[in-house]
């Protein structure tokens, strides 16, 4: 799962949970989606670390 | 006459003579202004006329000088030509052999510079409607420039504070020179080709125009132009641009600015995250509330005699509803983190106070409920009539010498019935 992903899928959760009408089952099941995407989220938030790679011309090179 | 017979040849060939010993001719810095111009592309001589109000001379431009030219001459563009004068023995024509040519006025790099970009702006190739925009959350960006420069370092920095969740490429490039423009254009299609990033910085720290010269590559700006990967131009100093900057989809005034645009900002990420996730908490108990309402709508239209075994029933959906707050309360909790317990706590109290006021409901329903009881009544000074342990309501079932039981509110009395009289 990317970062981008969960953001989005965690915004159809509210989005769903404010629009309502949902059983309260429905709600719980989305609730606790919800949290663990908001979890997933603030992790990857904290724990990223930035990957550099040096390309080098002559290395991969197609020509 | 005894003047020998000359031949024009020999004419033309004495008048060069004349021309080449004046050392005056030599050298000529002439300023005028260009017309009649005719490049002859196959041999790529330049040929013109050099001209003020009053007077023209022809001037010629050898391929080899021509070639040297970092600006396209043009009709009525006013130049200085260095050069010497000379003749063209087979026309008979005196001209100006120029070696070097300058604009007047603005400099070569600056005319070569506005000639280039009014071509490629008359291609369309700054069109707003061309460019394409950055993404959002990019994976992978690629950075052109040089491997030792302050520009890649600035690069790295932004972005490894602002976006770590990405990678950055970095293609190492030559930034100034002859040698530049090729290697930046090959870089460009590389990343391209090999879809190797979702976004493209290309630049360089700054510099003078010359060292800065190689952005301003026609064919750089057709890679650049051409790019299915957004680019992100950042050139010199906020005060440089070159035709890079305008055929890329977004010039950045500097390589720090560039790797600003290119990433997002993880502290605004995070607020937004919080935001987030503060809806989802109170969403989520919003949704609860409403459960409660709709409860509350239907226990009003519930008749009397219904409402004590409903109220069992609520009370056991409450404590379903109570229980699984209660967890989901205990598991964000259990993730301790800081932010989950602000949330959890707010979910918390939201469920004390939904508990509290459905208590105080119920406590209030079943006082009205006692009102209701039919021996409340005794308390006001009435009596009700037992007989054989069941309430006798009408004097039909009681007779002469039954034993029955008066109810009043403070005890019994048994009595014998001693005479029965019905209502007239």
């Amino acid at each position: 799962m990317t970062y981008e992903n969960a953001i989005k899928r965690l915004e159809e959760i509210v989005n769903e949970l404010e629009k309502g009408g949902k059983t309260l089952d429905e709600s719980v099941k989305l609730f606790e989606e919800g949290a663990g995407l908001a979890d997933f989220c603030d992790k990857a938030l904290k724990n990223a670390e930035l990957k550099i790679t040096m390309l080098n011309s002559r290395e991969n090179g197609d020509e | 006459m005894n003047l020998p017979v000359i031949t024009v040849s020999q004419l033309n060939l004495y008048i060069k003579k004349m021309f080449d010993s004046d050392l005056s001719f030599a050298s000529v810095i002439l300023s005028g202004e260009i017309s009649n111009l005719s490049p002859h592309y196959r041999s790529g001589h330049v040929y013109f006329s050099l001209k003020d109000e009053n007077s023209s001379v022809k001037a010629v431009m050898f391929a080899r000088e021509a070639s040297r030219l970092r600006f396209r001459p043009e009709n009525g563009m006013k130049v200085i030509a260095f050069g010497r004068v000379s003749v063209f023995e087979r026309d008979g024509v005196y001209q100006l052999y120029v070696k070097e040519l300058e604009p007047d006025g603005a400099g070569a790099l600056s005319v070569a510079f506005e000639q280039l970009k009014k071509r490629l702006e008359s291609k369309g190739w700054f069109d707003p409607a061309h460019k394409k925009p950055l993404p959002a959350f990019p994976k992978r960006v690629g950075v052109i420039t040089s491997p030792n420069g302050a520009a890649l370092q600035d690069i790295l920095n932004i972005i490894g504070r602002r976006f770590p969740l990405c990678e950055v490429i970095v293609a190492g490039v030559t930034v100034q020179g002859n040698a530049a423009s090729g290697e930046i254009i090959e870089a460009v299609e590389r990343f391209n080709k090999e879809k190797l990033a979702d976004v493209l910085i290309v630049g360089r720290g700054g510099g003078s125009a010359e060292d800065l010269w190689c952005f301003n590559d026609e064919a750089l700006a057709a890679a650049v132009y051409k790019s299915e990967i957004p680019v992100i131009s950042a050139v010199g100093h906020e005060t440089d641009f070159t035709i890079c900057d305008f055929v890329s989809d977004v010039r950045a005034p500097t390589p720090s600015a560039a790797a600003e645009l290119a990433v997002p900002d993880i502290i605004s990420l995070t607020h937004s995250l919080e935001a987030l996730t503060d809806s989802l908490y109170s969403n989520y108990v919003s949704a609860v509330r409403e459960k409660r309402l709709r409860l509350e709508l239907l226990t009003a239209k519930r008749s009397f005699s219904e409402v004590s075994g409903l109220f069992e029933g609520e009370r056991r959906r409450l404590e379903k509803m109570m229980d699984s707050i209660n967890n989901l309360v205990s598991d964000a909790v259990e993730k301790n983190s800081r932010r989950c317990q602000t949330a959890a706590e707010r979910l918390n109290r939201c469920a004390v106070n939904y508990i509290g006021a459905e208590k105080l409901r119920f406590a209030k329903d079943v006082t009205s409920l006692k009102r209701l009881d039919p021996l409340a009544v005794l308390l006001r000074g009435y009596a009700a009539v037992e007989l054989n342990g069941t309430m006798a309501s009408s004097v039909d079932a009681i007779n002469v010498d039954d034993d029955i039981t008066v109810l009043m509110s403070d005890g019994q009395l048994r009595c014998r019935v001693e005479e029965k009289r019905l209502k007239p």
